[in-house]
């Protein structure tokens, strides 16, 4: 029996040249590629939004028959190079529930991020996108609303008796649970 | 003699490809069907030339996109033909990408070997739609900015990537500067480029396919090529995609439509809700399917049931090998022709009958044509924002609505247009203390009426009960007076409209001052009139109705200086910090109607 022969394969040997290549040149352009990904999915690495507190209003703005009001929240904010000192973030409703009770809703829609319209006539609030409605109190009123949540309800704090202190976050739109975006 | 033909082809090769690409036998013949092509390539060469120039003049930041598209739209000659091509031409790209399937549907123009045909275009379709959304979202005008957020908020919905491709997309958790910069970036490199690449891959396609498909007659045998027979019908085709393209640019102009031509609204505020948010004209079907599913179901309807519908189509080679397959396909791709038609239809008439997204898209177009106003005297390093913000017209009305409605009018609306639906209980300030409206309070039929003190607690109060009695009693000399402390009262106001009249009546208007102290007149037993009055117990006529007056009064009504402790149901908006300096400034300006056209620069 003779030795086992190595064949000359150039069958082989061009599939590894051929795969070397492809590895080098894939490897070659991957890097560029690699960097600027790397940049681009920066805003993934930012942390997802804590809510800052800011104060709104005093607590003898809201009406005691517990209609809700608009307030449109301003708080230092940056935009990537830009630093705002007082530039609105959002809009929250407030509405008095007590005495020394008070309910914050995110102005937003859970739906599709529209803002919401106060309509009394409908029984609460009105989203001018798609027709979602709310109750006053922020809860879906209607069955066949396509707000897949209520009004999102914002931290609320009086301090010093008088003035109202709202946490302000957003919200992922379009979900059912209330998740901080 | 070599020919400069010869020497181009001898070093480059060329003129043998060019001849190849010209002269090589067109499989199936020439045909107007396959115009379509080149129509299709025609429009996306129009998008990519005006695209170019456009972005020359465009300037990617939430602070001056809006501003350099207004400049470029408004203050730079033909401007708005650029950009009106671009817009159009994005549009009939979509409409000619949609006629393509259903054309390639229709004729089986899917079959073996020529699937890519099919697929390719079903590729150009998403790719086309994120054209359309990016490149709304550009001009951030408020119809931009609510229209691109909603298909990012449906992103958000969709597994698996809804957690994160949003923010990437956002460049950040807010949209901001990078918002734009990456819109810009895939609008105007990525995704046309790979547009212009698929339109290539179907055109090449086109001969390759159709060269095997036996079921083409003479496709083997091909007789003619593209020059110059089928080059003609190109050439034709195209022209008139060209000249519909310039009749719909040319036309708002021509039937001297109000709103310019291609819309730009007031710059995007994401404070600043927008009732009159609706998708292109073209994706209004889905816009209608989404309101057919309740709370939580939406992905259904964005995300599932298009899938699906997508991937039908993509079937359809292997559906088609069935007996009655190709029957299905063509009734398929019918049915849904027909139902995003209908369901397009469905939510424009429903949209022209609801009379509160009608107002609220003219309540935009009016906001519109005030910024573009403002804008054109100039615009702060700050952007355009910055002047709508400060600009009495625009925040004044929206003020009113929001904090003063609930109980006054202005001109029996709420100061946007809107009819609240409890009755006023406040009176109705248009044209506060103008001569006219003052007349109206001091006429003893209308005094008493809602316009009035009618629906406040002063309907039973002192001031009623003078006008009702006193004044309609008075004598020929204090009828006569009447006017001149009308007239008085009116011009410590000082309003913008009265300025010529007050300036005329100035003797007048001194004698009428006057007269406001005598007896006869009786203002002063309970009003203070420049002179300080410990016991006055009416609101202060010095200054009734000036910019720090007004301001003064919505701070706080509840001064002694004005309805002390008789002050009925007005908030002291000021003293209670519900409206900042600014906005109550606001809010007096503009019912003062003081908000003055910008000068021209």
């Amino acid at each position: 029996m003779n030795e086992p022969r190595i064949p000359r394969d150039p069958a082989r040997r061009d599939f590894l040249r051929g795969a070397a290549a492809a590895v080098l040149g894939g490897a070659t352009l991957a890097m560029p590629v690699g960097a600027g990904l790397f940049v681009f999915l920066d805003p993934l690495r930012a942390p997802r939004g804590a809510g800052t507190w800011s104060r709104v209003t005093r607590l003898s703005a809201l009406p005691a028959d517990g209609m809700p009001r608009r307030f449109t929240l301003r708080a230092e904010r940056v935009n990537a190079w830009t630093r705002y000192s007082a530039t609105p973030l959002g809009a929250v409703y407030l509405r008095r529930t007590g005495e020394q009770s008070v309910q914050a809703l995110h102005a937003t829609c859970p739906h599709a991020g529209c803002l919401v319209d106060y309509a009394p006539a409908r029984g609460g609030f009105l989203c001018p996108c798609h027709n979602s409605t709310f109750a006053v109190d922020g809860a879906v009123n209607d069955p066949a609303s396509p707000s897949p949540r209520g009004l999102d309800a914002l931290e609320v704090e009086i301090r010093h008796g008088e003035e109202v202190w709202v946490r302000f976050q957003n919200f992922r739109v379009g979900v059912r649970e209330k998740v901080p975006a | 003699m070599k020919t400069l033909a010869d020497r181009v082809e001898m070093r480059t090769g060329l003129v043998s490809r060019l001849r190849r690409l010209f002269w090589a036998p067109l499989p199936g013949g020439v045909t107007w069907r396959r115009s379509w092509l080149a129509a299709l390539g025609f429009t996306f060469l129009v998008q990519a030339v005006t695209g170019f120039f456009l972005l020359t003049g465009y300037s990617a930041s939430t602070q001056t996109a809006w501003e350099s598209v207004f400049h470029l739209q408004f203050q730079t000659p033909g401007g708005w033909l650029l950009r009106g091509l671009h817009v159009v031409a994005a549009q009939a790209f979509v409409v000619l990408l949609a006629l393509h399937l259903l054309q390639v549907v229709i004729a089986g123009a899917y079959r073996a070997p020529r699937e890519l045909n099919l697929w390719l275009v079903l590729v150009l379709l998403p790719l086309a739609i994120a054209q359309s959304v990016t490149g709304w979202l550009l001009p951030f005008d408020q119809k931009g900015y609510w229209a691109a957020r909603v298909p990012l908020n449906i992103l958000g919905v969709v597994p698996g990537v809804g957690s994160w491709l949003p923010q990437v997309l956002l460049g950040g958790a807010e949209v901001g500067h990078h918002t734009l910069t990456r819109f810009l970036a895939l609008h105007a490199t990525l995704l046309p480029l790979t547009i212009g690449g698929v339109l290539l891959a179907l055109w090449r396609l086109d001969r390759h396919g159709v060269e095997r498909d036996s079921t083409v007659p003479g496709a083997a045998r091909p007789e003619a090529s593209w020059w110059p027979d089928q080059a003609l019908r190109d050439a034709v085709v195209c022209l008139a995609v060209l000249v519909t393209l310039l009749f719909l640019v040319l036309r708002p102009r021509l039937t001297g439509a109000e709103e310019p031509f291609p819309e730009l609204l007031a710059p995007a505020d994401p404070a600043e809700p927008f009732a009159a948010a609706r998708p292109e004209w073209f994706m209004l079907f889905l816009f209608q399917f989404l309101k057919y599913f309740p709370a939580g179901t939406e992905v259904w309807g964005a995300v599932v049931i298009p899938t699906l519908v997508f991937l039908v189509m993509a079937a359809m080679p292997w559906i088609g090998r069935w007996r009655l397959g190709a029957r299905f396909n063509t009734a398929f791709i019918l049915a849904l022709a027909l139902g995003a038609v209908s369901l397009g239809v469905l939510a424009w008439r429903e949209d022209r009958a609801n009379a509160h997204y009608q107002a609220a898209v003219r309540a935009a177009r009016e906001a519109g044509a005030r910024a573009r106003a403002l804008a054109a005297g100039g615009i702060p390093p700050g952007g355009a924002l910055e002047l709508v913000h400060a600009d009495p017209g625009l925040q004044g009305p929206k003020l009113f609505a929001r904090h003063c409605a609930s109980c006054h009018r202005y001109e029996g609306h709420d100061g946007l247009g809107g009819i609240p639906t409890d009755p006023p209980s406040a009176a109705d300030l248009k044209g506060f203390a103008s001569r006219e409206w003052l007349a109206g309070l001091l006429n003893p039929e209308r005094v008493a009426t809602a316009h009035y003190f009618g629906g406040t607690r002063f309907a039973e109060g002192r001031m009623v009960r003078f006008v009702q009695r006193d004044v309609a009693g008075f004598s020929e000399t204090q009828r006569a007076a009447l006017p001149k402390v009308i007239a008085a009262v009116s011009a410590e106001a000082g309003l913008p409209a009265q300025v010529e009249a007050d300036a005329r009546d100035a003797a007048f208007i001194a004698e009428g001052r006057e007269l406001i102290r005598t007896r006869e007149m009786k203002c002063t037993g309970c009003h203070q009139f420049h002179v300080p009055d410990e016991d006055a117990i009416a609101p202060d006529l010095t200054g009734y109705g000036s910019r720090a007056w007004l301001m003064d009064f919505i701070r706080d009504p509840a001064h002694p200086r004005f309805y002390g402790r008789r002050n009925d149901r007005m908030p002291r908006f000021g003293a209670e910090a519900v409206l900042t300096e600014r906005e109550v400034g606001l809010i007096a300006d503009w019912l003062r109607g003081h908000w003055p056209e910008p000068a021209a620069p």
